[in-house]
């Protein structure tokens, strides 16, 4: 015999109990699909600047700061409003970003992707950073990225110049702004054709990682394209400082051209050695020997003294450049900091306000609305000429500057000049170029 | 025959460097008994002195030329260094050339300091402690002296140029009997290595040939033995510790123009140099000399390309290959004697 305890009462508790039940999932995930990783729910939005401040790079980190610090006064109403002058579309008002006052909270990569990603998740989880944003490494950007994809929000990135950060690494939840290696080759090989013909034979020292492999990769296959030939590619330690032994082989290998595809302090040495070592009044093949650095930095560029003159490479932007846009962020930043923005800067600073403005336009921190909003947008007046984030796979393409060391600089800032700006459709590859195959987008993460 | 030539050349050059760092590092093993992991710093803060004096031979003082303008338009500020306008546009500029050469005598007494400062100030409070101690205490003051370097300098390196006399190479294969430009070799790192032949004989001739240097090395024997003898060894000892840290602080003056100083240069060098040491022989002082050279040759050969097309990577690993094959059929090193270091 059982006996039955089913009451009325009874009936209707277990109902009310089974249907709270079902409903709290089902309000869990409605939540969930309209929020968003880090909502802003006061009067202000917070972004993380995530750059080096410690390292081999705290210079080039320092710079990045500065400029963030400047945009967020931009976007806030404060200064002069820079680029905001000069910017094509006029969504961003001087009120912040949606109205909502633009706070932001640093970290310090030290050029580590492990300490980086370690930053990017305190300002995501501790700081509530809608976006992540800076750096001055391949190797960081990538981590970070992917950190920030898992998280759910956005991450613009700094200096990144590798292929792979919007190529087999790229992800829905990263944008990249400035150029990348295969845009140098592409940019650099007709003027090197122009400058020292096309019977060349080339020498590669490459630095052994991510950014060196892609950037050899590149400028070998543009440089193959146009006649010249490869005689040799060596990877050079990354930790390297005296590259004597590695310039030393060069003398007498038959190259009459050295690529030196080194940045930082790899660059400073590799190629003050190699002007130790004569390369510059050499002579190879009946021709003058040549040293070519395809990715230049104003700010490591005075680390080489005078052994940059006359060398050719290329860089993402320049503060000479005669446009409007140019104009106006020299004039802010030089005007508060007193000296000229570097390349890295200039690319930190005109992420921010790309960001801002896409939150603008989207009406939304969500970041799958801005990236609906960056997807595919053309814009101007940011001191590259006009400009596409491209869909596909969320890298910039614009103009780029071809440069060589300056034979009589006016000042210590003065040590680039630029000799071309390669247009826009000549550094463009298709979206499944090989040296960009291998990943895939994905779909964009909200996180929450 | 070229190649070999041109990386023997290398090697000696880079053998100059690690045989005066770990040179200094035996001095003070040897004598104190102290595993000085802030002696890279030591060879850095030495090329920064060059940095310092450069600086301060370039300081300069601003007139506005108003028909030219700086990069927001305003008119330029020109520069002009005090020693120009001081001694005039020849004299005041070969000073500024020759900043670097002169920078031996500004560092010394610099480096001497320095070394005093530390051995009194904190080192001394370690002798007896374990040698893990000495390790960690040492290595944290490395990283204080490359903060403080870095605060001040920055990060990126800093172009320290050789005079111009020193600039160029020199046609080393015609001297052989090679054919013009095949075996060239830069002049500033053949002075570089004659540099350090002077400063590891001059460091070799005081201590064999002066009472000092008798009773140091007499000390380094049997400390306990000559305390005895009524002599006061801790401050000779000191003083060793001085000298070492002048001889790594001259190594990296000279260094300045092979590659621009950067605060991180001392740790680049620190691990090599430990190697270059224990390969040697422990508190062997020809041991440290020979095991530098010999690691600088193998290490640049290492690097040509025909080794690396046989062993890929081998120029990365060679130091510690080498290292771990003479600990395994020399325990003590190559020079290293039984008893000496030894607990």
């Amino acid at each position: 015999m059982t006996k039955n305890n089913l009451t009325r009462r009874g009936v209707l508790k277990t109902g009310a109990g089974v249907g709270a039940s079902l409903a709290v999932p089902t309000l869990f995930t409605g939540a969930a699909w309209a929020g968003y990783m880090n909502e802003p729910m006061g009067s202000s939005v917070t972004l993380g600047f995530n750059v080096p401040q410690t390292g081999p790079y705290a210079d080039e980190g320092a710079d990045e700061l500065r400029a963030y610090q400047l945009a967020v006064e931009h976007l806030n109403g404060e200064g002069d409003g820079g680029m905001l002058q000069t910017f094509s579309s006029k969504a961003l008002e001087g009120n912040g970003i949606l109205g909502k006052k633009v706070e932001y909270v640093t970290g310090d990569t030290q050029t580590k992707s492990d300490a980086a990603r370690a930053s990017a998740k305190s300002m995501i989880e501790k700081d509530g950073a809608i976006m992540i944003t800076g750096g001055s490494s391949s190797g960081v950007a990538v981590a970070v990225q992917g950190l920030c994809q898992e998280a759910g929000v956005i991450f613009m990135a700094g200096l990144t110049h590798s292929n792979d950060t919007t190529g087999k690494d790229k992800k829905a939840n990263g944008f990249r702004h400035f150029f990348n290696a295969y845009m140098s080759g592409a940019a650099l090989a007709p003027v090197l054709a122009a400058q020292y013909g096309t019977d060349r034979k080339a020498y590669h020292l490459t630095a052994d990682y991510t950014w060196g492999w892609t950037q050899e990769e590149s400028i070998v296959a543009a440089t193959e394209a146009l006649g010249w030939e490869t005689v040799n590619t060596v990877k050079t330690p990354l930790a390297q400082t005296d590259f004597s032994s590695y310039i030393a082989p060069v003398l007498n290998s038959g190259a009459d051209v050295l690529i030196l595809n080194h940045y930082g302090g790899n660059m400073v040495n590799s190629l003050t050695n190699a002007v130790q070592f004569g390369l510059r009044e050499k002579m190879a093949n009946g021709k003058n020997f040549e040293i070519v650095v395809p990715l230049f930095s104003r700010l490591m560029a005075r680390g080489a003294g005078e052994n940059i003159k006359g060398i050719l490479g290329s860089t993402n932007w320049h503060w000479s450049l005669p446009d409007e846009g140019t104009k106006a962020f020299v004039k802010s930043f030089g005007t508060k900091y007193g000296f000229p923005p570097s390349q890295a800067a200039h690319t930190c600073y005109v992420q921010t306000l790309l960001y801002a403005d896409a939150a603008q336009r989207a009406g939304s921190f969500n970041p799958c609305a801005i990236a609906e909003a960056l997807e595919g947008y053309e814009f101007d007046g940011l001191g590259n000429g006009p400009t596409l984030y491209r869909a596909e796979d969320h890298q910039c393409f614009k103009d780029v500057l071809v440069v060589r060391g300056k034979e009589n600089p006016t000042s210590e800032f003065d040590l680039l000049e630029v000799v071309e700006v390669t247009p826009r459709a000549q550094v463009e590859y298709a979206p499944d170029h090989p040296m960009f195959a291998g990943g895939a987008l994905g779909t964009c993460n909200p996180g929450a | 025959m070229d190649a070999i030539i041109l990386q023997i050349l290398n090697g000696l050059d880079k053998g100059s460097a690690y045989a005066l760092i770990a040179l200094g590092l035996t001095l003070i093993f040897g004598t104190l008994g102290v595993v000085n992991f802030a002696h890279g710093a030591l060879f850095m803060i030495g090329a920064f002195c060059a940095v310092t004096l450069n600086k301060l031979f370039s300081l300069s003082f601003e007139t506005v030329d108003p028909t030219r303008t700086d990069f927001l338009g305003n008119p330029l500020k020109v520069k002009t260094p005090y020693l120009v306008d001081w001694f005039g546009p020849e004299v005041g500029a070969s000073l500024i050339d020759w900043a670097v050469p002169l920078s031996i005598l500004f560092s010394i007494p610099i480096m001497i300091g320095i070394g005093f400062a530390m051995e009194r100030g904190l080192i001394k409070h370690f002798y007896k402690r374990p040698h893990a101690d000495q390790i960690l205490v040492t290595f944290g003051l490395a990283i204080v002296m490359q903060e403080l370097i870095k605060h001040y300098y920055g990060a990126n390196p800093i172009q320290t140029p050789a005079p111009d006399a020193f600039r160029g190479s020199l046609d080393f294969g015609v001297l052989l009997g090679f054919d013009p430009n095949v075996i060239i070799y830069p002049y500033w790192r053949l002075v570089y290595f004659a540099f350090a032949a002077l400063i590891i004989g001059g460091v070799f001739a005081f201590l064999q040939f002066t009472t000092f240097g008798m009773v140091v090395r007499a000390g380094m024997a049997d400390r306990e033995t000559v305390g005895l003898l009524g002599i006061n060894i801790d401050k000779r000892f000191t003083i060793m510790f001085g000298l070492a840290a002048a001889v790594a602080g001259l190594a990296g003056v000279m260094y300045a123009p092979i590659n621009s100083p950067n605060y991180h240069m001392g740790m680049d060098f620190l691990v090599l140099s430990f190697v270059v040491v224990v390969v040697g022989g422990m508190g062997s002082l020809p041991g440290a000399v020979a095991a530098g050279f010999l690691l600088g040759v193998l290490e640049s050969f290492a690097s040509m390309n025909q080794i690396k097309s046989i062993l890929p990577g081998i120029d990365q690993i060679i130091i510690y290959v080498v290292a771990i094959v003479i600990l395994l059929t020399r325990p003590r090193g190559l020079m290293g004697r039984k008893g000496v270091m030894e607990d």
